[in-house]
């Protein structure tokens, strides 16, 4: 770096706290230890590889059942669409909520995440829109519940073990570990570099 | 004092964080609107705010959950509901419940009210604190959610139409209601605005008066 060229600066989303980016280095915010940079989180095979898998996860997810219930002689299963749709009449608009956070929002930012990630990956140039894309990604964030619905699962089975005999079903089993991929996605991303590679 | 992009006379992109000169409007690398501090946030985090406590209300007065079991059928509300578990003897999961949907969403809405008051009238309370309430409202928040979850496993999955089932009740769509609308509030919050208050009170805009508004009362030509 020529002395005449000032080094590249960055502020933290959070609270503003202004810093110079050592190129390589690893940087969070000394004020609100918000991650700023990660070195280690490069866009790269691993991040699209587990959005990946988190895909097909969901898919597997919707079409096995997530709890059994068993009473007398009569079974009962429930699939995450079952739940979603739980509520109808005039409370069918909450089974769209319902639907929308814990599957249609995660499932949304897993697309809009592997349509920017894959042609960064693939070394090809950022498809179009990439950056409005992945600011929707960022901006879902919160609004993708579902490792809330995953120990809600648990929590509607011990209030109903009393009464029957309830087991957890293959469904269930993905989608805890699709919260569990969705967490390491996470810390797979330094949001720097990916905006850096999508701003060349 | 930690150097900010404001003190620095720049403006910071809170999408991707780069840092442009102080009058840019557009930030280039990402596309987001920038503004140096969001003044108007206070307001929309005060009408999601009132909005997310009006919804509170029917939340808890409505039935959560109906259940039939034979002939012997119940309305509960949220309270109601736990303080049976209780009874049953499931403590742990009646305090879970209890956390989630009482004392969880009256804190928040405690914790952004405070957080809105110390920002937009300059009390005095340290960063700090602030910071950390924000954090705890950020991370929790989402999980009220989780009654309105529990109410719709149920629901799905107790369907032995003859001899047991378990309805939602219209409280299950105010509480969703409540929780979706703090969230909109928490996350309308602008958080830089947490570090500022502790600056003397010439480095920051009056409470009220927006960045934006400034630089259209500058740009603007003078009258007459
Ligand atoms: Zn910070």
């Amino acid at each position: 770096m020529t002395p005449n060229s000032p080094p590249e600066q960055i502020a933290c989303p959070t609270c503003d706290a202004i810093y110079d980016v050592q190129p390589g280095a690893r940087l969070s915010c000394e004020r609100c230890h918000t991650r700023l940079i990660d070195p280690e989180a490069r866009v790269g095979l691993r991040l699209l590889l587990v959005s990946l898998l988190s895909a097909a996860l969901i898919f597997g997810a919707v079409t096995y059942p997530f709890l059994t219930i068993k009473r007398f002689w009569m079974t009962s299963d429930a699939t995450i669409i079952d739940t979603a749709l739980a509520f109808d009449g005039p409370l069918l608009f909450l089974s769209i909520i319902v639907l929308a956070l814990i599957l249609l929002l995660p499932a949304l930012r897993l697309a809009l995440t592997i349509y920017v990630v894959a042609p960064l990956v693939l070394k090809l140039r950022p498809l179009p829109l990439a950056k409005g894309a992945f600011g929707w990604a960022e901006r879902l964030r919160p609004w993708s519940m579902a490792e809330i619905f995953i120990i809600g699962c648990v929590v509607a089975l011990t209030k109903i073990i009393a009464m029957a005999e309830v087991t957890f079903g293959p469904a269930f089993y993905m989608f805890a570990g699709l919260v569990i991929l969705l967490w390491a996605q996470d810390k797979l991303l330094c949001r720097y570099s990916l905006w850096k590679a999508l701003e060349k | 004092m930690t150097r900010t992009a404001r003190s620095d006379g720049k403006v910071g992109c809170r999408r991707c964080a780069a840092v442009w000169p102080k009058e840019t409007l557009r930030c280039t690398r990402c596309g987001a609107r920038l503004t140096s501090r969001d003044r108007h946030s206070l307001t929309l985090v005060w009408f999601w705010w009132l909005l997310g406590v009006l919804a509170y209300v029917p939340a808890n007065i409505w039935p959560m959950l109906e259940t039939r079991v034979l002939l012997d059928a119940s309305e509960d509300t949220i309270i109601e509901g736990a303080l049976k578990l209780l009874t049953h003897g499931s403590v742990g999961i009646a305090i879970i419940i209890l956390l989630a949907s009482v004392a969880v969403p009256i804190a928040k809405f405690a914790i952004i009210a405070w957080l809105a008051l110390t920002v937009q009238y300059r009390l005095p309370s340290g960063s700090k604190a602030r910071h950390r309430a924000f954090e705890a409202v950020e991370f929790v928040g989402r999980w009220s959610m989780i009654d309105v979850f529990v109410v719709a496993i149920l629901a799905s999955l107790v369907q032995f139409s003859v001899l047991a089932s378990v309805k939602p009740g219209p409280a299950a769509f105010g509480f969703a209601i409540s929780v979706i609308f703090t969230m909109l509030s928490a996350l309308s919050f602008d958080s830089r605005l947490i570090w500022d208050a502790d600056l003397p009170e010439e480095d920051v805009p009056l409470a009220g008066q927006s960045d934006d508004l400034a630089a259209v009362q500058k740009s603007a030509p003078p009258q007459g």
